[in-house]
């Protein structure tokens, strides 16, 4: 059998798992590991300007993808920068594997140079994590760790490796396994039947049925299955913030988006529905405002393959834990099999209901001729000019809500933002790793003028792999959703939200490489997004100046129903 | 309601750290543990005891469930079980005191293991409400050190926690 170091067979292992794109910054405790890589040429490392960024690249390559990141940093400080990332993955559960290098292993313990307990520190942050301590160890980790982090409900996974295990000297024998048996680790590959039996009765006997999709339905690659059940049964459907794309928001039975700053329509009919079919959502508190008040008359089947998170948020009447894909694959036969309808003339009348939500138009917006540009204008702007047929990443603000509101996706994995942990800084190094993935694709990055400061450097990044990306800079000289809820909740005081001292963003993206572009007027709006969009291989950083004081709508109010909401600065439910 | 919950996991470095991390994380509480390998080196036995409404024990169990290492784990209250903690406890004997506690040994079927001229340790066997009454008994003014090991736990009957 083939020996190899330990530096070695990280690597080989990477390119036995098929891994196209390693993200990474180096530092002592993995130069033996860098070594490898530059000895070969299939996996391609990628050097980002900051370790967090690695880990947002590797995510967003994820969520593109499907496939897991890849992420390689240093002990230390190159693991505890990557801590960000790595929570960010684990909220929204995304696949990543991420290798930490550690101090020599005789030295752990002795508060060594650049030694920081990584296994430690991330452990609430992570589905599993492995510690080497002997480099045979190594090959079946790494297919453990892409095993778990892969399979039944994805989430980040790190290895960490102490430096003397990779040591070039020490050679041992590499066979990648092929599979792997874990008997503590067995995700629920099948749905109970007879649960799906009752869904199928449950689903037949509604009245007034709504289906509430997540981010569930896309990393379980069940996008056409959802549309095929919903279009079989006319039911309105709804997504969470992170489903967005897997049901095509152009269709007629899509109602939008749902939750605290959903569409009225969606919200309305969750409140008033006598069914609700839940598939891979989480019931987060941003979807549900006050669980005490939700949803009061529906019946509620929950499809989730991670058992904890059924009834966990609210109580599921019938609990299915199962991949989606497969509780879909079922359901629809079942329904088929049953050769039942739901009642049409109930539906009828619950469309005309809905209907009428949909004329209050909840998603709409003042503009004033000769005043400041709207933020909801620069989305669409960014629509139009894009088709719709954008990769579309996202910070974290009122500019992200706009986006999930205008932007209409009609395919998964297009819509990339950080939902479960909200982390600012993640738009731009997520459109990195979305463009390494596609190159020919569009890619775009709404941001805001704070949160793109938060991985600005990755600019350079960019500039180093030719990434094309498009930044949308929303500017509105302020962080625009803490002054929101400081208007809303603390009587206008914009105690510490207002960003002073911006810095040119034209001339910055100029110094590092690329084309900048400034708006100011509507009227430039389209012939910017236009030109930045025929700018192929440039990535262009449009700022666009908006109207600092315009907020999100409709939002929950606060400890309410699903149906308590403000409509605008003085109209609410 | 107090609840004992026995987990058969691997027998990994790092694996009760995480158990342990899921109580604190998560808000839950933790009155006992113990933990020890079982017959199957590769495999530890951990016991805990915790108090919670059912909805809090059924997301705790799930949650421990999601731990990689944890092959297996079940709620002890749930059915039928024997419940033993030991405690090792030094208490004043002198005087008529000896006596006295000699006697509360026996009616609690402890036995002394180890004696000074003014002092007796005492090892106790039982279920953590004996425990706590023999200490009562006792009276804790005359306690000068207690060693209890948590609880630990199995079902009766033929129903077996394995793998
Ligand atoms: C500023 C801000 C505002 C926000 N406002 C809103 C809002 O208005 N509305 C909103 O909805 N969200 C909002 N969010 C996002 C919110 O915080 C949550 O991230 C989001 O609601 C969770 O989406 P989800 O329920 O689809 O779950 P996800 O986090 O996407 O989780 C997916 C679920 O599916 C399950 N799953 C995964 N794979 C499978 C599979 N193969 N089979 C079965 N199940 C699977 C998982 O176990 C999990 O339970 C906001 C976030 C921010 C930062
Ligand atoms: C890392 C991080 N720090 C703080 C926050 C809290 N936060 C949420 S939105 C927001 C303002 C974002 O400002 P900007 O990027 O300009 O977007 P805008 O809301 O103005 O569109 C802040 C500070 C966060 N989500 N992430
Ligand atoms: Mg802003």
């Amino acid at each position: 059998m083939e020996k190899l170091s330990g530096a070695e067979m990280i690597v080989r292992a990477l390119q036995d798992e098929g891994v196209e794109y390693l993200f990474g910054y180096p530092g002592g405790a993995v130069l033996h590991i860098y070594d490898a890589i530059f000895q070969q040429d299939k996996v391609h490392h990628i050097l980002v300007r900051h370790e967090q960024a690695a880990t947002h690249a590797a995510d967003g390559y994820a969520r593109a993808t499907g496939k897991p990141g890849v992420v390689l940093v240093t002990s230390g400080p190159g693991a505890t920068n990557a801590v960000t990332g790595i929570a960010t993955a684990y909220m929204d559960s995304i696949p990543m594997v991420v290798i930490s290098g550690q101090v020599r292993s005789d030295w752990i313990g002795d508060d060594a140079f650049q030694e920081t307990d990584m296994v430690g520190i991330s452990r609430p942050i992570v589905k599993h994590s492995f510690m080497v301590r002997d480099q045979s160890e190594i090959p079946e980790m790494m297919r453990k760790a892409f095993h778990i982090a892969t399979t039944g409900r994805p989430g980040p996974v790190l290895i960490d490796i102490p430096k003397d295990k990779t040591a070039p000297n020490v050679k041992v024998p590499y066979e990648y396994p092929k599979k792997v048996k874990m008997r503590s680790y067995t995700p629920v590959t099948r749905g109970h039947a007879g649960q799906i039996r009752k869904a199928v009765e449950e689903l037949l006997k509604a009245r007034r049925p709504v289906i509430y999709a997540g981010g569930g339905v896309i990393s379980g690659e069940a996008s056409d299955l959802l549309t095929t059940l919903a279009r079989k049964l006319g039911y309105p459907v709804t997504n969470t913030l992170m489903g967005l794309g897997c049901y095509p928001a152009t269709d007629k039975q899509f109602v939008g988006m749902l939750g605290m700053h959903g569409t009225y329509e969606a919200n309305m009919v969750m409140h008033n529905s006598d069914l609700i079919l839940a598939v891979g959502a989480r019931f987060d508190d941003r979807a549900t405002n006050d669980t005490s008040k939700y949803c009061p008359g529906a019946t509620i089947v929950h499809i989730d393959v991670d058992p904890a998170t059924i009834s966990k948020n609210v109580r599921a009447d019938v609990p299915i834990v199962g991949p989606v894909q497969q509780v879909l694959e079922d359901m629809i036969t079942m329904l088929d099999e049953h050769g039942g309808q739901p009642d049409q003339k109930a539906l009828a009348r619950w469309w005309e209901e809905i209907n009428g939500w949909r004329e209050v138009h909840g998603l709409r917006y003042e503009v004033n001729k000769d005043g400041p540009m709207k933020p909801q204008q620069v989305v669409q702007a960014l629509y139009k000019a894009t088709k719709g047929d954008a990769y579309v990443t996202s910070d974290v603000g009122q500019h992200q809500m706009f986006a999930a509101q205008y932007y209409h996706f009609d395919k998964p994995r297009r819509w990339i933002n950080s939902g479960g942990l909200g982390t600012m800084g993640f738009g731009l190094p997520a459109a990195m790793g979305v463009q390494l993935a596609f190159p020919d694709a569009m890619v775009a990055c709404v941001t805001g003028e704070g949160s793109i400061q938060m991985n600005i450097q990755e600019l350079s990044t960019c500039l180093q792999y030719n990434l094309p990306v498009k930044i949308v800079n929303i500017n509105n000289q302020a962080l625009g959703m803490v002054r929101q809820w400081q208007d809303m909740q603390y009587g206008g005081r914009h105690s510490h939200s207002y960003m002073d001292s911006l810095p040119d963003f034209v001339r910055l993206a100029e110094s590092y490489g690329h084309v900048g572009i400034r708006v100011d007027h509507i009227e430039d709006l389209d012939a910017a997004m236009e030109k930045a969009f025929s700018l192929k291989d440039r990535l262009v950083f449009l700022d666009v100046y908006v109207d600092p004081s315009e907020h999100v709508y409709p939002m929950h109010i606060a400890d309410g129903a699903m149906r308590d909401m403000w409509l605008s600065k003085t109209e609410r439910t | 309601m107090r609840r004992i919950i026995s987990i058969l996991m691997e027998n990994e470095p790092g694996a009760l750290s995480r158990v342990i991390g899921l109580f604190s994380q998560r808000g839950y509480n933790i009155e006992t543990l113990t933990v020890a390998p079982t017959e199957d080196q590769t495999l530890s036995r951990l016991t805990l005891t915790t108090i919670g409404d059912d909805r809090t024990i059924e997301r705790i169990t799930k949650h421990l469930n999601k731990l990689i290492e944890v092959v297996k784990l079940v709620d002890l209250t749930e059915g039928a079980h024997i419940e033993r903690e030991l405690m090792l406890i030094k208490v004043k004997a002198t005087g008529a005191q000896r006596a006295e506690v000699k006697r509360s040994v026996d009616i609690f079927r402890g036995q002394i293991v180890d004696v000074t001229s003014t002092v007796y340790t005492v090892q106790l066997a039982g279920a953590s409400d004996k425990l706590d009454a023999f200490i009562g008994a006792i009276g804790e003014t005359q306690v000068l050190e207690v060693v209890r090991s948590g609880v630990s736990g199995i079902a009766r009957g033929e129903k077996v926690l394995s793998i």
